[in-house]
């Protein structure tokens, strides 16, 4: 199982104030969310993960080797970003084409990047459409594109970076089986989410960052239970969570089956 | 008469095979709130490409029926009245920049150029829209070097600034972070009591449930039912078009809690009301 070691993490653009300011973690086999504010340093720590950019100062182990060592190729092999905007990623025109390009380029051969491409998009829903422009494809549908591109390069740790975007309920339920599914592999999965009923649904861990720093880290659970630390970051608990404040309860529950099973105990079984 | 009437719409993309949208048929009066659901695919993006004249103008293919808005066909209209009677807000809003400007503050005005509209009327607009979406301290950044959730709102108040009566709205919060997309619900409601028309596609339900007057619910391009949120989220038959109700509809469904009314309640207060009494009282804040 692989883990990824982030320490003291400092990093700004050009000149421009500090956007990470000494992040210090460790990332392992449950499945972490990232939340936080619109500007909160997110895209740019997975973007530091992937090698994309350069730590003003601090390290990231991946297996204990700093990945300053390695260029962006090398690490390629072994962590898979998936953007936020697919537009940003997709470039070939046909669907199978994409999603194989990764694997030929990190050097799976050809029957071996083929046959990866094809499970992958039966993971996304999208077996059948191998042959379509990915630009002919809704935003929702060419989002799970590029999100097959990066499965199919089977790399240890995967990113992605507001996955639900544009994914109504059948594509949000498809994407928590693909986070367990990566997770029970032993990969490193990390997702930056804005959907906190989802994040709470589908996520082990949760680290909520506010201004370059990590505010709270820990199970979904204790990081929903902290009300006021999440309204100064402006984050909002689950829909479920906010049901059990309103009612003035100290249990919290994180979904519609759990509040519902705790009300019948509370109120009789006519409930 | 309603402000938008939509009779009989049907229209099919070039080269695809089934209708993207099929016999489509409602009204919208001036100032109402009207969210767009549905599964992907159910034709949301089209309807709202369908009120512009976007489809078939722009994308061509088979097009049937009629859309009209104050009396116009919008078909029939040229780009430059239909702008100024109706913005739309791009699904992402990366497609929506212009690329040619250099800062937000005249990416925001780019719109009000092309009106002609004198600079300090542009200005004042300007500034207004920027406040109304927190987006002031952005103003001299380069577009493209916002966020998305940041770009999203630069979008936005590029459509305001030209004080469209109908603002028509694909996903426009799927970016921003859960008080960012709370504060563009809140600005929307500002600009639907100054009487604009609001029809916005969105996938954060509980947000249509507790902001929108009306809900379209759509599937394989077909208008299923237009309704309350209340009444369209008390359906039995949503998990077949592929949508699921408010958290706070499912929990009371499944206690079997109605209001007087016998529909289930969409919102937290309205929630809280029912299950709070005989509960264990609430702490209101």
């Amino acid at each position: 199982m692989s883990k990824i070691d982030v320490r003291d993490l400092h990093f700004s653009y050009a000149k421009g104030p500090e956007v990470l300011k000494g992040l210090d973690f460790s990332l392992d086999g449950r499945s972490c969310a990232l939340v936080g504010q619109n500007g909160a340093g997110k895209t740019t720590f997975v973007k530091l993960l992937k090698g994309l950019l350069r730590p003003s100062s601090g390290s990231i182990l991946l297996d204990g080797r700093d990945i300053a060592g390695s260029s962006v190729p090398e690490l390629a092999r072994h962590v898979g970003l998936v953007f936020q905007n697919p537009n940003d990623q997709i470039f070939k025109n046909n669907v199978l084409d994409e999603v194989m390009f990764g694997p030929l380029q990190i050097g799976m051969g050809e029957g071996e990047a083929r046959a990866s491409a094809l499970a992958a998009l039966e993971l996304v829903g999208l077996s059948g459409h191998e042959a379509v422009n990915p630009y002919d494809l809704g935003l929702s549908d060419r989002k799970m594109v590029s999100i097959a591109a990066i499965l199919a390069m089977d790399t240890d740790v995967v990113i992605f970076d507001e996955p639900t975007i544009a994914q109504d309920h059948d594509g949000k339920e498809r994407l928590a089986r693909i986070v367990r599914d990566l997770s029970c592999q032993g990969k490193v999965v990390i997702s930056i989410l804005h959907d906190m009923d989802f994040v709470a649904q589908t996520f082990e861990r949760v680290i909520a960052m506010a201004h370059g720093e990590v505010l709270l880290d820990a199970d979904p659970r204790s990081v929903f239970s902290q009300r006021d630390v999440l309204e100064r970051a402006r984050l909002e608990q689950p829909t479920t969570a906010q049901l059990c404040h309103a009612l003035g309860y100290e249990e919290l529950f994180l979904s519609p089956q759990e509040f519902v099973d705790f009300y019948r105990s509370q109120h009789g079984s006519h409930a | 008469m309603a402000q938008i009437e939509v009779r009989n719409l049907k229209y099919r993309y070039p080269d695809a095979k089934r209708l993207a949208l099929d016999d489509v048929s409602c009204q919208i009066e001036r100032g109402e709130f009207v969210g767009v659901i549905g599964r992907n695919g159910a034709g949301k993006s089209t309807f709202t490409q369908a009120l512009l004249g976007l489809v078939p103008n722009f994308y061509h293919g088979a097009y049937g029926g009629s859309v009209t808005i104050d009396g116009q066909n919008v078909r029939e209209s040229s780009v430059d009245e239909l702008c100024r009677k109706v913005g739309l807000v791009f699904q992402n809003p990366f497609n929506q920049v212009t690329g040619s400007k250099l800062t937000v503050y005249e990416e925001i005005a780019f719109g009000l150029e092309n009106f002609g509209v004198p600079p300090k009327e542009m200005r004042r607009r300007i500034d207004a829209a920027m406040e109304l979406l927190d987006i002031a301290q952005y103003k001299d950044r380069a577009p493209f070097d916002l966020s998305g959730g940041q770009m999203q709102r630069m979008a936005l108040a590029g459509i305001i600034v030209m004080e469209p009566e109908v603002i028509v709205m694909d996903e426009p919060t799927s970016q921003l972070d859960p008080q960012g997309s709370e504060d563009v619900f809140r600005a929307v409601d500002v600009l639907r009591a100054q009487g604009k028309t609001i029809v916005m596609v969105e996938h954060k339900i509980e947000k249509i449930a507790a902001y929108s007057d009306r809900v379209m619910l759509l599937d394989e391009g077909r208008l299923v039912a237009m309704d309350t949120p209340r009444a369209i989220f008390s359906r039995d038959d949503l998990a077949e078009h592929g949508v699921v109700a408010p958290t706070y509809t499912q929990i009371c469904r499944q206690l079997g809690v109605r209001s007087a009314d016998g529909l289930y309640p969409v919102t937290l207060e309205e929630t809280r009301s029912l299950l709070g009494a005989g509960g264990r009282g609430g702490e209101v804040r």
